[in-house]
Protein backbone atom coordinates (compact mmCIF):
# COMPACT_ATOMS: atom_id res chain seq x y z
CA UNK A 1 0.00 0.00 0.00
CA UNK A 2 1.28 3.48 -0.75
CA UNK A 3 2.35 5.48 1.98
CA UNK A 4 -0.63 7.95 3.10
CA UNK A 5 -1.07 10.33 6.93
CA UNK A 6 -3.56 9.36 9.15
CA UNK A 7 -6.19 12.16 10.56
CA UNK A 8 -8.69 11.67 13.11
CA UNK A 9 -11.28 14.06 13.32
CA UNK A 10 -13.07 15.03 16.14
CA UNK A 11 -15.69 16.57 15.00
CA UNK A 12 -17.53 17.08 11.77
CA UNK A 13 -16.26 20.82 11.29
CA UNK A 14 -12.78 19.88 11.44
CA UNK A 15 -13.49 16.60 9.34
CA UNK A 16 -14.76 18.80 6.64
CA UNK A 17 -12.33 21.52 6.88
CA UNK A 18 -9.25 18.78 6.37
CA UNK A 19 -10.52 16.60 3.68
CA UNK A 20 -12.13 20.28 1.81
CA UNK A 21 -8.36 21.74 2.28
CA UNK A 22 -5.90 18.63 1.34
CA UNK A 23 -6.04 18.32 -2.36
CA UNK A 24 -6.14 14.56 -2.25
CA UNK A 25 -7.50 13.57 0.82
CA UNK A 26 -10.20 11.25 1.55
CA UNK A 27 -12.72 10.78 4.08
CA UNK A 28 -12.29 6.85 5.92
CA UNK A 29 -15.12 4.99 7.33
CA UNK A 30 -14.61 1.39 8.34
CA UNK A 31 -12.31 0.99 5.97
CA UNK A 32 -13.57 -2.09 4.73
CA UNK A 33 -14.00 -1.05 1.13
CA UNK A 34 -11.45 1.72 0.94
CA UNK A 35 -8.63 -0.10 2.62
CA UNK A 36 -9.17 -3.03 0.18
CA UNK A 37 -8.71 -0.51 -2.51
CA UNK A 38 -5.78 1.12 -1.45
CA UNK A 39 -4.33 -1.77 -0.93
CA UNK A 40 -5.50 -3.25 -4.53
CA UNK A 41 -3.55 -0.10 -5.69
CA UNK A 42 -7.14 1.40 -7.01
CA UNK A 43 -7.25 4.26 -5.02
CA UNK A 44 -4.42 6.16 -3.54
CA UNK A 45 -5.16 9.24 -0.90
CA UNK A 46 -2.35 11.35 0.18
CA UNK A 47 -4.15 11.70 3.41
CA UNK A 48 -7.35 9.46 4.94
CA UNK A 49 -9.80 11.66 7.52
CA UNK A 50 -10.78 8.97 9.71
CA UNK A 51 -14.84 9.80 10.42
CA UNK A 52 -15.38 6.43 11.83
CA UNK A 53 -15.63 8.08 15.27
CA UNK A 54 -17.27 11.13 14.69
CA UNK A 55 -20.83 11.47 17.19
CA UNK A 56 -22.78 10.29 13.94
CA UNK A 57 -23.76 6.63 15.92
CA UNK A 58 -27.06 7.59 16.63
CA UNK A 59 -30.77 6.34 15.47
CA UNK A 60 -33.33 8.63 16.27
CA UNK A 61 -37.30 8.74 15.70
CA UNK A 62 -38.37 11.89 13.85
CA UNK A 63 -41.40 13.94 14.92
CA UNK A 64 -43.22 12.74 11.87
CA UNK A 65 -42.29 9.06 12.53
CA UNK A 66 -39.39 8.42 10.82
CA UNK A 67 -35.84 7.35 10.91
CA UNK A 68 -32.92 9.77 11.37
CA UNK A 69 -29.67 7.00 11.12
CA UNK A 70 -25.95 8.41 11.88
CA UNK A 71 -23.73 7.97 8.97
CA UNK A 72 -21.26 6.52 11.37
CA UNK A 73 -24.23 4.13 13.07
CA UNK A 74 -22.09 0.45 12.20
CA UNK A 75 -24.09 -1.91 9.87
CA UNK A 76 -24.37 -4.52 12.78
CA UNK A 77 -26.16 -1.90 15.00
CA UNK A 78 -27.78 -0.86 12.15
CA UNK A 79 -29.77 -4.39 11.60
CA UNK A 80 -30.35 -4.96 15.55
CA UNK A 81 -31.77 -1.13 15.88
CA UNK A 82 -35.18 -2.45 17.54
CA UNK A 83 -37.10 0.35 15.63
CA UNK A 84 -35.61 -0.39 12.42
CA UNK A 85 -36.80 -4.00 12.57
CA UNK A 86 -39.97 -3.47 13.54
CA UNK A 87 -40.57 -0.89 11.46
CA UNK A 88 -38.64 -1.37 8.18
CA UNK A 89 -37.54 -4.95 8.66
CA UNK A 90 -36.80 -4.69 4.87
CA UNK A 91 -33.79 -2.34 6.25
CA UNK A 92 -32.63 -4.74 8.82
CA UNK A 93 -32.76 -7.91 6.73
CA UNK A 94 -30.83 -6.23 3.87
CA UNK A 95 -27.64 -5.12 5.71
CA UNK A 96 -28.02 -9.00 7.57
CA UNK A 97 -27.82 -10.58 3.81
CA UNK A 98 -24.77 -8.81 3.19
CA UNK A 99 -21.21 -9.10 3.79
CA UNK A 100 -19.65 -11.33 7.13
CA UNK A 101 -20.87 -10.68 10.82
CA UNK A 102 -17.21 -8.78 11.20
CA UNK A 103 -17.47 -6.71 7.90
CA UNK A 104 -20.60 -4.99 9.65
CA UNK A 105 -18.94 -4.93 12.62
CA UNK A 106 -17.02 -2.22 10.80
CA UNK A 107 -18.66 -0.66 8.29
CA UNK A 108 -20.79 2.33 8.71
CA UNK A 109 -23.48 3.48 7.19
CA UNK A 110 -22.14 5.94 5.10
CA UNK A 111 -19.39 4.03 3.26
CA UNK A 112 -21.81 1.31 2.77
CA UNK A 113 -23.59 3.77 0.24
CA UNK A 114 -20.32 5.12 -1.01
CA UNK A 115 -18.97 1.15 -1.29
CA UNK A 116 -17.38 0.91 -4.95
CA UNK A 117 -18.40 -2.11 -7.43
CA UNK A 118 -17.25 -5.08 -7.25
CA UNK A 119 -16.69 -5.34 -11.23
CA UNK A 120 -13.96 -8.00 -11.20
CA UNK A 121 -12.03 -5.84 -14.37
CA UNK A 122 -12.19 -3.01 -11.86
CA UNK A 123 -10.70 -4.78 -9.81
CA UNK A 124 -7.76 -6.13 -11.83
CA UNK A 125 -4.92 -3.75 -12.48
CA UNK A 126 -3.84 -5.83 -15.77
CA UNK A 127 -7.47 -5.19 -17.50
CA UNK A 128 -8.36 -1.78 -19.20
CA UNK A 129 -11.38 -0.15 -17.13
CA UNK A 130 -13.37 3.22 -17.68
CA UNK A 131 -14.00 3.44 -14.08
CA UNK A 132 -10.63 2.93 -12.93
CA UNK A 133 -8.84 4.64 -15.75
CA UNK A 134 -11.52 6.53 -18.12
CA UNK A 135 -10.95 6.41 -21.62
CA UNK A 136 -8.96 2.97 -21.07
CA UNK A 137 -12.08 0.70 -22.20
CA UNK A 138 -14.04 -1.72 -20.78
CA UNK A 139 -12.88 -5.29 -20.41
CA UNK A 140 -16.11 -6.60 -18.94
CA UNK A 141 -18.01 -6.62 -22.44
CA UNK A 142 -16.95 -9.61 -24.11
CA UNK A 143 -15.23 -10.85 -20.89
CA UNK A 144 -16.88 -12.40 -17.65
CA UNK A 145 -20.86 -10.52 -17.28
CA UNK A 146 -22.23 -12.79 -14.43
CA UNK A 147 -22.20 -9.41 -11.98
CA UNK A 148 -23.00 -7.07 -15.31
CA UNK A 149 -26.12 -5.38 -14.95
CA UNK A 150 -28.75 -5.28 -17.24
CA UNK A 151 -30.57 -1.80 -16.37
CA UNK A 152 -28.61 1.47 -16.64
CA UNK A 153 -25.62 0.36 -17.55
CA UNK A 154 -23.62 2.04 -21.01
CA UNK A 155 -21.06 1.25 -23.45
CA UNK A 156 -18.63 2.15 -21.32
CA UNK A 157 -19.22 0.47 -18.35
CA UNK A 158 -21.73 -1.99 -17.29
CA UNK A 159 -21.28 -2.66 -14.10
CA UNK A 160 -23.60 -2.95 -10.76
CA UNK A 161 -23.56 -1.08 -7.80
CA UNK A 162 -23.25 -3.82 -4.95
CA UNK A 163 -24.56 -2.21 -1.82
CA UNK A 164 -28.14 -4.55 -0.36
CA UNK A 165 -28.68 -1.79 2.29
CA UNK A 166 -29.13 0.67 -0.25
CA UNK A 167 -31.50 -0.75 -2.25
CA UNK A 168 -33.79 -1.28 0.53
CA UNK A 169 -33.28 2.03 1.59
CA UNK A 170 -33.80 3.39 -1.86
CA UNK A 171 -37.55 1.94 -2.12
CA UNK A 172 -38.19 3.26 1.02
CA UNK A 173 -37.56 7.20 -0.67
CA UNK A 174 -34.64 7.89 2.02
CA UNK A 175 -33.11 10.97 1.86
CA UNK A 176 -29.22 11.82 2.40
CA UNK A 177 -27.88 14.37 4.34
CA UNK A 178 -24.51 16.03 3.71
CA UNK A 179 -21.92 18.59 4.98
CA UNK A 180 -18.97 20.91 3.39
CA UNK A 181 -17.59 23.91 4.11
CA UNK A 182 -20.54 25.20 2.54
CA UNK A 183 -23.23 23.95 4.32
CA UNK A 184 -25.62 21.61 4.49
CA UNK A 185 -27.98 19.58 1.50
CA UNK A 186 -30.08 16.86 1.47
CA UNK A 187 -30.35 14.41 -1.47
CA UNK A 188 -33.07 11.46 -2.13
CA UNK A 189 -31.14 8.62 -2.18
CA UNK A 190 -32.43 7.90 -6.01
CA UNK A 191 -30.62 11.40 -6.67
CA UNK A 192 -27.14 9.84 -5.36
CA UNK A 193 -25.57 7.48 -7.71
CA UNK A 194 -25.33 8.55 -10.90
CA UNK A 195 -25.71 6.40 -14.02
CA UNK A 196 -21.99 5.73 -15.89
CA UNK A 197 -23.42 7.25 -19.40
CA UNK A 198 -20.30 8.41 -20.43
CA UNK A 199 -18.35 8.96 -17.55
CA UNK A 200 -18.68 5.97 -15.10
CA UNK A 201 -15.71 7.30 -13.12
CA UNK A 202 -18.03 10.03 -11.81
CA UNK A 203 -20.12 7.50 -9.74
CA UNK A 204 -22.05 9.72 -7.10
CA UNK A 205 -23.20 13.71 -7.39
CA UNK A 206 -21.48 14.60 -4.32
CA UNK A 207 -18.27 16.42 -4.21
CA UNK A 208 -14.73 15.18 -3.52
CA UNK A 209 -15.16 17.39 0.66
CA UNK A 210 -18.65 16.73 0.94
CA UNK A 211 -19.58 14.40 4.11
CA UNK A 212 -22.42 12.68 4.19
CA UNK A 213 -23.49 12.81 8.32
CA UNK A 214 -27.04 11.12 8.06
CA UNK A 215 -29.83 9.09 6.36
CA UNK A 216 -33.53 9.76 7.09
CA UNK A 217 -36.06 7.42 6.20
CA UNK A 218 -39.60 9.49 5.84
CA UNK A 219 -42.92 7.08 7.70
CA UNK A 220 -43.68 4.62 5.37
CA UNK A 221 -47.30 2.75 6.55
CA UNK A 222 -46.16 -0.04 4.20
CA UNK A 223 -42.99 -0.65 5.50
CA UNK A 224 -44.12 -2.96 8.24
CA UNK A 225 -44.97 -5.77 5.78
CA UNK A 226 -41.51 -5.36 3.67
CA UNK A 227 -39.21 -7.95 2.95
CA UNK A 228 -35.28 -8.38 1.23
CA UNK A 229 -34.65 -11.05 -0.97
CA UNK A 230 -31.52 -11.86 -2.38
CA UNK A 231 -29.86 -14.65 -4.86
CA UNK A 232 -26.44 -15.34 -4.89
CA UNK A 233 -23.98 -18.33 -5.78
CA UNK A 234 -23.91 -19.26 -2.24
CA UNK A 235 -26.13 -19.38 0.74
CA UNK A 236 -24.31 -16.74 2.62
CA UNK A 237 -21.68 -13.83 2.59
CA UNK A 238 -21.72 -13.37 -1.27
CA UNK A 239 -22.71 -10.60 -3.53
CA UNK A 240 -26.23 -10.72 -4.54
CA UNK A 241 -27.19 -12.12 -8.54
CA UNK A 242 -29.97 -10.38 -8.17
CA UNK A 243 -32.04 -8.61 -4.77
CA UNK A 244 -35.79 -7.05 -4.54
CA UNK A 245 -36.49 -5.03 -1.79
CA UNK A 246 -40.33 -4.95 -1.16
CA UNK A 247 -42.68 -3.59 1.09
CA UNK A 248 -46.48 -3.67 0.50
CA UNK A 249 -49.87 -2.59 1.75
CA UNK A 250 -52.79 -4.29 1.61
CA UNK A 251 -56.89 -3.54 2.00
CA UNK A 252 -58.40 -6.68 1.39
CA UNK A 253 -56.88 -7.81 -1.53
CA UNK A 254 -56.08 -4.66 -3.16
CA UNK A 255 -52.56 -3.00 -2.81
CA UNK A 256 -53.11 0.55 -1.47
CA UNK A 257 -48.94 0.97 -1.61
CA UNK A 258 -46.12 -0.12 -3.14
CA UNK A 259 -42.36 -0.27 -2.63
CA UNK A 260 -39.61 -2.19 -4.81
CA UNK A 261 -36.39 -1.78 -5.52
CA UNK A 262 -34.00 -3.64 -7.12
CA UNK A 263 -30.15 -4.63 -6.87
CA UNK A 264 -27.24 -6.26 -8.70
CA UNK A 265 -28.74 -5.17 -11.72
CA UNK A 266 -27.77 -1.60 -12.31
CA UNK A 267 -24.94 0.74 -11.43
CA UNK A 268 -27.47 2.14 -8.99
CA UNK A 269 -29.57 1.22 -6.11
CA UNK A 270 -32.81 0.63 -8.49
CA UNK A 271 -36.23 2.20 -7.55
CA UNK A 272 -38.79 0.01 -9.20
CA UNK A 273 -40.90 2.86 -10.69
CA UNK A 274 -42.35 1.53 -13.38
CA UNK A 275 -43.61 -1.67 -11.38
CA UNK A 276 -44.71 0.45 -8.32
CA UNK A 277 -46.87 2.12 -11.08
CA UNK A 278 -48.34 -1.13 -11.83
CA UNK A 279 -48.74 -2.22 -8.59
CA UNK A 280 -50.73 0.96 -6.64
CA UNK A 281 -54.80 0.07 -6.85
CA UNK A 282 -54.37 -3.38 -8.82
CA UNK A 283 -55.74 -6.64 -6.98
CA UNK A 284 -52.66 -8.77 -5.65
CA UNK A 285 -52.17 -11.22 -7.54
CA UNK A 286 -50.13 -13.47 -9.70
CA UNK A 287 -50.92 -11.29 -12.75
CA UNK A 288 -50.60 -8.32 -11.35
CA UNK A 289 -47.12 -9.12 -10.28
CA UNK A 290 -46.33 -10.72 -13.44
CA UNK A 291 -47.30 -7.11 -15.18
CA UNK A 292 -45.55 -5.14 -13.01
CA UNK A 293 -41.94 -7.09 -13.15
CA UNK A 294 -42.63 -6.86 -16.92
CA UNK A 295 -43.17 -3.36 -16.90
CA UNK A 296 -40.00 -3.01 -15.02
CA UNK A 297 -38.02 -5.19 -17.06
CA UNK A 298 -38.92 -3.92 -20.58
CA UNK A 299 -35.92 -1.92 -20.92
CA UNK A 300 -33.76 -4.51 -19.80
CA UNK A 301 -30.96 -5.85 -21.66
CA UNK A 302 -28.33 -8.73 -21.72
CA UNK A 303 -24.58 -8.11 -20.87
CA UNK A 304 -22.89 -11.23 -22.51
CA UNK A 305 -24.02 -13.96 -21.09
CA UNK A 306 -26.03 -12.81 -18.24
CA UNK A 307 -29.59 -12.68 -20.17
CA UNK A 308 -30.48 -15.47 -17.18
CA UNK A 309 -30.47 -12.28 -15.12
CA UNK A 310 -33.64 -10.83 -16.76
CA UNK A 311 -35.76 -14.08 -16.00
CA UNK A 312 -33.89 -14.70 -12.21
CA UNK A 313 -35.14 -10.82 -11.85
CA UNK A 314 -38.68 -11.14 -13.18
CA UNK A 315 -39.12 -14.25 -10.68
CA UNK A 316 -37.55 -12.88 -7.95
CA UNK A 317 -40.08 -9.75 -7.86
CA UNK A 318 -43.02 -12.23 -8.41
CA UNK A 319 -41.75 -14.29 -5.30
CA UNK A 320 -41.41 -11.37 -2.90
CA UNK A 321 -44.24 -9.63 -3.54
CA UNK A 322 -46.30 -13.21 -3.27
CA UNK A 323 -44.89 -13.61 0.11
CA UNK A 324 -45.68 -10.17 1.28
CA UNK A 325 -49.66 -10.66 -0.01
CA UNK A 326 -49.61 -13.57 2.14
CA UNK A 327 -48.24 -12.06 5.16
CA UNK A 328 -49.78 -8.50 4.88
CA UNK A 329 -52.90 -10.64 4.98
CA UNK A 330 -52.98 -12.59 7.77
CA UNK A 331 -54.80 -11.13 10.70
CA UNK B 1 6.06 8.62 12.47
CA UNK B 2 4.18 8.39 15.48
CA UNK B 3 4.56 6.04 17.78
CA UNK B 4 1.25 4.12 18.32
CA UNK B 5 0.02 2.61 22.08
CA UNK B 6 -1.91 -0.26 21.05
CA UNK B 7 -3.30 -2.79 24.01
CA UNK B 8 -3.42 -6.92 23.19
CA UNK B 9 -4.32 -9.51 25.32
CA UNK B 10 -4.05 -7.50 28.44
CA UNK B 11 -0.56 -5.71 27.50
CA UNK B 12 0.11 -1.92 26.06
CA UNK B 13 2.37 -2.03 23.36
CA UNK B 14 4.34 0.76 22.14
CA UNK B 15 4.57 0.34 18.03
CA UNK B 16 6.55 2.91 15.46
CA UNK B 17 4.50 1.99 12.69
CA UNK B 18 2.64 4.20 9.51
CA UNK B 19 -0.70 4.07 9.05
CA UNK B 20 -1.10 2.00 6.40
CA UNK B 21 0.34 -0.94 8.58
CA UNK B 22 -2.77 -3.26 9.46
CA UNK B 23 -3.61 -4.46 12.86
CA UNK B 24 -3.18 -8.04 11.14
CA UNK B 25 0.47 -7.05 10.16
CA UNK B 26 0.80 -5.13 13.40
CA UNK B 27 -0.17 -8.31 15.64
CA UNK B 28 2.30 -11.15 13.15
CA UNK B 29 4.95 -9.25 12.01
CA UNK B 30 5.44 -6.01 14.92
CA UNK B 31 4.17 -8.01 17.68
CA UNK B 32 5.36 -11.28 16.98
CA UNK B 33 1.46 -12.79 17.66
CA UNK B 34 1.27 -15.39 14.49
CA UNK B 35 -1.79 -17.46 15.96
CA UNK B 36 -3.97 -14.79 14.32
CA UNK B 37 -3.70 -16.10 10.53
CA UNK B 38 -3.40 -13.76 6.91
CA UNK B 39 -5.70 -15.70 4.26
CA UNK B 40 -6.82 -13.60 1.56
CA UNK B 41 -6.23 -10.07 3.20
CA UNK B 42 -9.28 -8.49 1.65
CA UNK B 43 -12.10 -9.54 4.42
CA UNK B 44 -12.99 -12.50 2.33
CA UNK B 45 -11.74 -15.59 4.59
CA UNK B 46 -12.22 -14.71 8.64
CA UNK B 47 -8.54 -16.26 9.09
CA UNK B 48 -7.62 -12.82 10.52
CA UNK B 49 -10.95 -12.47 12.91
CA UNK B 50 -9.66 -10.59 16.22
CA UNK B 51 -12.26 -9.00 19.06
CA UNK B 52 -11.91 -5.67 19.57
CA UNK B 53 -13.88 -4.69 22.73
CA UNK B 54 -14.93 -8.39 22.63
CA UNK B 55 -16.61 -8.05 19.17
CA UNK B 56 -15.31 -9.57 15.98
CA UNK B 57 -13.82 -7.89 12.96
CA UNK B 58 -11.27 -8.83 10.32
CA UNK B 59 -7.75 -7.37 11.15
CA UNK B 60 -6.61 -7.34 7.49
CA UNK B 61 -8.95 -4.55 6.74
CA UNK B 62 -8.56 -2.72 9.72
CA UNK B 63 -5.61 -0.29 9.82
CA UNK B 64 -3.78 -0.70 13.25
CA UNK B 65 -4.02 3.24 14.17
CA UNK B 66 -8.09 2.92 13.88
CA UNK B 67 -7.93 0.39 16.66
CA UNK B 68 -5.09 2.12 18.89
CA UNK B 69 -7.97 2.71 21.78
CA UNK B 70 -9.72 -0.32 21.76
CA UNK B 71 -9.12 -3.71 23.70
CA UNK B 72 -7.80 -6.29 21.37
CA UNK B 73 -8.10 -9.95 21.95
CA UNK B 74 -6.40 -12.51 20.21
CA UNK B 75 -6.35 -16.20 20.00
CA UNK B 76 -2.75 -15.82 22.22
CA UNK B 77 -5.26 -14.51 24.58
CA UNK B 78 -7.68 -16.39 24.60
CA UNK B 79 -8.95 -19.56 27.47
CA UNK B 80 -12.29 -20.77 26.56
CA UNK B 81 -14.65 -24.16 26.48
CA UNK B 82 -15.22 -23.46 22.93
CA UNK B 83 -11.24 -24.36 21.94
CA UNK B 84 -11.78 -27.95 23.49
CA UNK B 85 -15.06 -28.21 21.74
CA UNK B 86 -13.14 -27.82 18.81
CA UNK B 87 -10.81 -30.59 19.74
CA UNK B 88 -13.49 -33.04 21.07
CA UNK B 89 -15.55 -32.72 17.33
CA UNK B 90 -12.95 -32.66 15.06
CA UNK B 91 -13.47 -28.86 14.13
CA UNK B 92 -10.09 -28.92 12.30
CA UNK B 93 -8.26 -30.52 9.85
CA UNK B 94 -4.76 -28.27 8.89
CA UNK B 95 -5.76 -25.47 11.67
CA UNK B 96 -5.21 -22.70 9.23
CA UNK B 97 -8.71 -20.80 9.72
CA UNK B 98 -9.26 -22.48 13.23
CA UNK B 99 -7.77 -19.31 15.53
CA UNK B 100 -10.07 -17.04 12.87
CA UNK B 101 -12.85 -19.61 13.75
CA UNK B 102 -12.59 -19.71 17.87
CA UNK B 103 -12.31 -15.70 18.03
CA UNK B 104 -15.29 -15.17 15.59
CA UNK B 105 -16.99 -18.12 17.82
CA UNK B 106 -16.86 -16.15 20.55
CA UNK B 107 -17.69 -12.89 19.44
CA UNK B 108 -20.84 -14.56 17.61
CA UNK B 109 -22.56 -16.31 21.00
CA UNK B 110 -21.90 -12.80 22.69
CA UNK B 111 -23.81 -11.35 19.71
CA UNK B 112 -26.59 -13.85 19.65
CA UNK B 113 -26.88 -13.15 23.92
CA UNK B 114 -27.02 -9.45 22.91
CA UNK B 115 -30.22 -10.16 20.74
CA UNK B 116 -28.50 -9.56 17.36
CA UNK B 117 -30.45 -10.97 14.66
CA UNK B 118 -29.13 -12.80 11.84
CA UNK B 119 -30.29 -13.58 7.96
CA UNK B 120 -32.14 -16.67 9.01
CA UNK B 121 -33.91 -15.34 12.09
CA UNK B 122 -37.21 -14.46 12.08
CA UNK B 123 -39.36 -12.01 13.32
CA UNK B 124 -38.41 -9.59 16.22
CA UNK B 125 -40.92 -12.04 19.05
CA UNK B 126 -38.67 -14.93 18.17
CA UNK B 127 -36.02 -13.46 19.57
CA UNK B 128 -33.95 -15.53 22.98
CA UNK B 129 -34.33 -18.61 20.51
CA UNK B 130 -31.46 -21.07 20.77
CA UNK B 131 -29.15 -20.81 18.12
CA UNK B 132 -30.04 -23.98 15.62
CA UNK B 133 -27.25 -25.20 13.54
CA UNK B 134 -29.07 -23.14 10.58
CA UNK B 135 -28.41 -20.35 12.80
CA UNK B 136 -24.60 -21.22 13.10
CA UNK B 137 -23.74 -21.67 10.06
CA UNK B 138 -25.28 -18.24 8.76
CA UNK B 139 -23.75 -16.51 11.70
CA UNK B 140 -20.25 -18.16 11.23
CA UNK B 141 -20.44 -17.53 7.32
CA UNK B 142 -17.66 -14.95 7.39
CA UNK B 143 -15.22 -17.59 8.32
CA UNK B 144 -14.66 -19.93 5.55
CA UNK B 145 -12.68 -23.26 6.13
CA UNK B 146 -10.80 -24.74 3.05
CA UNK B 147 -10.62 -28.44 4.79
CA UNK B 148 -14.57 -28.43 4.98
CA UNK B 149 -14.45 -28.97 8.51
CA UNK B 150 -17.91 -27.41 8.99
CA UNK B 151 -19.87 -30.23 10.16
CA UNK B 152 -17.45 -29.99 13.45
CA UNK B 153 -17.19 -26.45 13.48
CA UNK B 154 -21.00 -26.27 13.53
CA UNK B 155 -21.31 -29.27 16.48
CA UNK B 156 -18.35 -27.88 18.85
CA UNK B 157 -20.27 -23.83 18.61
CA UNK B 158 -23.52 -25.71 19.29
CA UNK B 159 -22.07 -28.19 22.13
CA UNK B 160 -20.63 -25.14 23.98
CA UNK B 161 -24.14 -22.45 22.89
CA UNK B 162 -26.56 -25.28 24.58
C1 LIG C 1 -15.51 -9.80 1.41
C2 LIG C 1 -16.56 -8.72 1.39
C3 LIG C 1 -17.87 -9.05 1.15
C4 LIG C 1 -18.84 -8.07 1.12
N1 LIG C 1 -20.14 -8.42 0.85
C5 LIG C 1 -21.09 -7.45 0.78
C6 LIG C 1 -22.44 -7.76 0.46
O1 LIG C 1 -22.80 -8.94 0.25
N2 LIG C 1 -23.34 -6.75 0.41
C7 LIG C 1 -22.99 -5.46 0.64
O2 LIG C 1 -23.85 -4.59 0.60
N3 LIG C 1 -21.73 -5.13 0.93
C8 LIG C 1 -20.78 -6.09 1.01
N4 LIG C 1 -19.49 -5.75 1.27
C9 LIG C 1 -19.13 -4.33 1.29
C10 LIG C 1 -19.30 -3.66 2.62
O3 LIG C 1 -20.67 -3.55 2.91
C11 LIG C 1 -18.66 -2.28 2.48
O4 LIG C 1 -17.27 -2.45 2.33
C12 LIG C 1 -18.94 -1.38 3.66
O5 LIG C 1 -20.32 -1.16 3.82
C13 LIG C 1 -18.24 -0.05 3.49
O6 LIG C 1 -18.35 0.70 4.69
P1 LIG C 1 -17.07 1.29 5.42
O7 LIG C 1 -17.54 2.14 6.54
O8 LIG C 1 -16.11 0.23 5.76
O9 LIG C 1 -16.50 2.21 4.24
P2 LIG C 1 -15.02 2.66 3.88
O10 LIG C 1 -14.30 1.54 3.25
O11 LIG C 1 -14.39 3.33 5.04
O12 LIG C 1 -15.36 3.79 2.81
C14 LIG C 1 -15.98 3.51 1.57
C15 LIG C 1 -16.07 4.82 0.79
O13 LIG C 1 -16.96 5.73 1.42
C16 LIG C 1 -16.32 6.95 1.73
N5 LIG C 1 -16.89 7.36 3.01
C17 LIG C 1 -16.95 6.65 4.16
N6 LIG C 1 -17.72 7.29 5.08
C18 LIG C 1 -18.11 8.46 4.50
C19 LIG C 1 -18.94 9.55 4.92
N7 LIG C 1 -19.50 9.58 6.13
N8 LIG C 1 -19.13 10.57 4.06
C20 LIG C 1 -18.56 10.58 2.84
N9 LIG C 1 -17.80 9.56 2.38
C21 LIG C 1 -17.59 8.52 3.19
C22 LIG C 1 -14.84 6.65 1.75
O14 LIG C 1 -14.09 7.78 1.41
C23 LIG C 1 -14.75 5.56 0.69
O15 LIG C 1 -14.69 6.15 -0.59
C24 LIG C 1 -18.49 -6.72 1.34
C25 LIG C 1 -17.18 -6.38 1.61
C26 LIG C 1 -16.20 -7.37 1.64
C27 LIG C 1 -14.79 -6.97 1.92
S1 LIG D 1 -17.83 -2.72 -16.32
FE1 LIG D 1 -17.17 -0.70 -15.60
S2 LIG D 1 -15.96 -1.20 -13.80
FE2 LIG D 1 -16.09 -3.10 -14.99
S3 LIG D 1 -14.33 -3.10 -16.40
FE3 LIG D 1 -16.00 -2.14 -17.50
S4 LIG D 1 -15.67 0.04 -17.08
FE4 LIG D 1 -14.52 -1.05 -15.51
S1 LIG E 1 -7.20 -12.48 5.91
FE1 LIG E 1 -8.68 -11.13 6.68
S2 LIG E 1 -10.51 -11.95 5.91
FE2 LIG E 1 -9.01 -13.19 4.92
S1 LIG F 1 -8.94 -26.51 9.17
FE1 LIG F 1 -7.85 -26.20 7.33
S2 LIG F 1 -8.77 -24.37 6.64
FE2 LIG F 1 -10.06 -24.89 8.24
Amino acid sequence: MRAFSYVSAPDVATAVRAVSETPNAKFLGGGTNLVDLMRENIEHPDVLVDVSRLPLNGVEELPDGGLRIGATVRNSALAAHPLVRTRYPVVSQAVLNGASAQLRNMATVGGNLLQRTRCLYFYDTASPCNKREPGSGCAALGGFTRDAGILGVSERCVATHPSDLCVALVALGAVVEVESTRGTRRIPLTDLHRLPADTPQRETVLERDELITAVELPPVPAAANSRYRKVRDRASYAFALVSVAAALRLDGDTITEARLALGGIAPKPWRANEAEHVLTGARATEETFDRAAAAELDRAQAVGDNAFKIELTRRTIVATLRELTHEGSRP
Amino acid sequence: MAELRVRVNGADHLLDIPPQVSLLDALREHLGLTGTKKGCDQGACGACTVLADGERINACLALAVQYADREITTIEGIDHPIQEAFVRHDGFQCGYCTSGQICSAIGMLAEHKDGMPSAVTGEPSAEGEELTDEEIRERMSGNLCRCGAYHGIVEAIGEVAR
